[in-house]
């Protein structure tokens, strides 16, 4: 019978399946982070249980990491609960014998930009992690979806998970996408569409011309947002552009077992005739740079628009939460996107935090000054790509146009460290979420593409990058 | 866990469309080693002002809900980010049945390790019972969970779906993990297995 690509991933990992259809599906890699495991690993003492397979678990901090120089290491981090979470971490691993970036390694940094730079992701596998946008991973055609503590403790103790599988939905980007217009356009156009619950229930392959032109930072930017469209992943089956980037990677098999590993993820495909029970298509020559206005991800239009109307919407529902939204943004119905002005801009995260981003970013920053009222910030996603930025010298463009540039960490993407937005202040953000609080109490944030939030930064206000 | 049999309680009304998980327990909250405490920061920026004190215009600081075990929402609940701080959250409130047209799929997995129960019902019927639940303290409800029913206060019945496998684990109050590991020879085949199919992994 002609399969889906999840169809394939989800049948290679089933070891058992009951009679009511529930599955236990085997789980290739697990990450883990200090915010959604020290419960789990409490879990494990109190029953007495090991680790089954600590070879399979990869460990780093990063939701609570200070993004300033940690000069005295862990022990300097001044938030009690912060440092006591990441010393659980640590104490943790050490006791159950699981591989762990420490803070002072250069690999550290967010999960997501980590597991794909170490070649621990790799295409076909189960990839699980204590955090919703697991679905990065999915960019090189692996099932990877966000689980809760009392499933990372699940998967600790058997490697397993207990599953029921989700329907098969495509999203196909046809043709190529004009100059300024980038991955992180087309995820939030496709959550525009869908709405955030649109894809409940589904794993989203996302396919098309427009798919494949894209790096794999592009396509980790694409998926990482599947979640935001309530999907459980997102999945882009691998090509040459896939292997081209895992090639020489730490993890990555090599020599014999490449080419042996390379061959089976040449059967990593849908097949002609398989069906899907949701498709969607869309025209990537058609897009343009978009940004959210509200306090959800699908509250997003084109950066040409204007705040919406509560009225433009006929759900109640939707009309009442469009009016909340448009409220708490302290916007006015009507109102152009471009008249909006910005106070911060914070750069990065597992969405937008990867090379590529910070080149797109400073190709628009390049001999440009960031606004007077602007304060704008730049946290790499890891520290190989900091690394990496300042052996290209992007950090010189950024800091000589007047952004702070730090360290690794998620930072304010969902500000549980020092950065975060004062009461009121408003955000150009490349990160993942716009709800109400997200990036501090009060605060509003505007999701953006890497280039836009560079041109926010240096107009002041949401900005088309093609104008700049 | 507990076991889970009926529920009968006050419902509070939350028609909010997209609750999600940042509401339910914002970040700050987060930083926590335990699973315990947490009910007193449930949805904690609509719940206090900003000096501390209760909002009196969040619906649990209202008479009447205070006790409520129930909340019946809009579409889309628990929508964000995999914390299962949300549902132990709300869990520690007293919450044992969430109504809602949708939820996401992470909360909604996470509600039943935490002896939760999450109802997806159509609209016309979370609108009736947003209707009892705006009366309060007068219009309790009661969920059996054996039957898939709930009753409401006039004697209304409505039935709800439910997955066999997570119905049977809520009324029987079991533990995933150990169910899981009697089936450790299985597991242990499909290893060997994908030794020899994909040695790399």
């Amino acid at each position: 019978m002609a399969k889906t690509l999840y169809d394939k991933i989800w049948d290679a990992h089933v070891a058992d399946e009951a009679k009511d259809g529930t599955c236990l599906l085997y789980i290739d890699r697990h990450m883990v982070h200090e915010v959604t495991s020290p419960q789990a690993f409490e879990g494990l003492r109190m029953s007495n249980r090991k680790v089954r397979s600590p070879e399979k678990v990869l460990a780093v901090a990063d939701h609570n990491v200070p993004t300033s120089p940690m000069l005295n290491g862990v022990a300097g981090i001044k938030n009690d609960q912060s440092r006591i979470q990441i010393q659980a971490l640590e104490a943790n691993v050490k006791e159950f014998g699981i591989e762990y970036f420490d803070t002072n390694d250069k690999r550290r940094g967010v999960v997501h930009i980590v597991g794909p730079e170490q070649g621990f992701t790799l295409p076909g596998m189960t990839i699980v992690c204590g955090d919703s946008h697991t679905a990065t991973h999915g960019a090189f055609g692996a099932l990877a979806h966000g689980i809760g503590t009392s499933e990372v403790e699940h998967v600790l103790a058997t490697q397993t998970l207990i599953q029921a599988k989700s329907k098969n939905m495509r999203v196909t980007i046809n043709g190529t996408l004009p100059n300024g217009v980038t991955a992180k356009d087309i995820t939030m156009a496709v959550i525009g569409k869908i709405g955030t619950a649109g894809g409940t229930g589904y794993v989203i392959e996302y396919a098309g011309q427009a798919i494949r032109e894209l790096s794999m930072e592009g396509r980790m930017t694409v998926c990482n947002m599947a979640i935001e469209g309530g999907a459980r992943a997102g999945l882009i089956a691998p090509d040459e552009v896939t292997y081209a980037y895992l090639k020489g990677k730490p993890r990555a098999p090599k020599a014999e077992m490449w080419d042996q590993a390379v061959a089976y993820w040449k059967t990593l495909f849908t097949d002609n005739d398989a069906k899907f029970d949701l498709e969607i298509e869309m025209d990537a020559s058609k897009m343009i740079p978009n940004a959210t206005w509200g306090t959800s991800p699908q509250d997003v239009l084109p950066i040409d628009a204007n705040v919406p109307f509560p009225t433009d919407f006929k759900d109640p529902a939707r009309q009442d939460a469009t009016q909340r939204a448009i409220d708490y943004m302290g916007l006015e119905a009507g109102m152009k996107l471009t008249d909006i002005k910005i106070d911060r801009v914070f750069m990065g995260s597992c969405t937008n935090g990867r090379i590529e981003d910070l080149r797109a970013a400073a190709e628009v920053v390049k001999g440009r000054k960031v606004s007077g009222h602007v304060d704008a910030m730049i946290v790499p996603g890891s520290g190989l790509v900091k690394i990496l930025a300042e052996e290209e010298g992007l950090d010189k463009i950024f800091i000589e146009a007047g952004f702070d540039w730090r360290e690794p960490g998620c930072s304010m993407c969902l500000a549980m460290n020092d950065d975060q937005l004062k009461p009121g202040e408003r955000c150009a953000s490349t990160s993942n979420r716009n709800f109400e609080g997200r990036q501090g109490f009060k605060g509003r944030t505007h999701l953006v593409s890497p280039a836009m939030a560079a041109a926010a930064a240096i107009k002041g206000y949401l900005t088309d990058v093609r104008d700049i | 866990m507990e076991k889970f049999k009926t529920v009968t309680g006050v419902a509070a009304p939350m028609p909010l469309i997209n609750i999600d998980t940042d509401m339910i327990i914002p970040k700050q909250y987060l930083k926590t080693i335990k699973r315990s405490g947490l009910g007193v920061h449930a949805f904690a920026e609509m719940r206090y002002n900003e000096d501390g004190t209760e909002n009196p215009d969040f619906i649990l600081n209202q008479a009447g809900y205070r006790n409520a075990s129930i909340i019946v929402a809009g579409d889309n609940f628990g929508c964000g980010s995999s914390r299962e701080h949300a549902p132990w959250a709300i869990g520690d409130l007293g919450i044992k049945v969430v109504i809602s047209t949708s939820f996401a799929d992470i909360f909604y997995g996470n509600c039943f390790k935490n002896g939760i129960l999450p109802i997806v019902l159509p609209q016309e019927q979370v609108d009736l019972l947003m209707d009892d639940a705006h009366r309060g303290a007068n219009a309790t409800l009661t969920i059996d969970l054996e039957k898939q029913e709930i009753t409401g206060p006039d004697g209304g019945m409505i039935k709800f779906e439910l997955d066999s496998f997570k119905k049977h684990c809520l009324l029987e109050g079991l533990d995933d993990i150990g169910q899981t590991m009697q089936k450790e020879s299985k597991i242990t085949a499909f290893e060997e297995q994908m030794q020899t199919s994909v040695p790399w992994i």
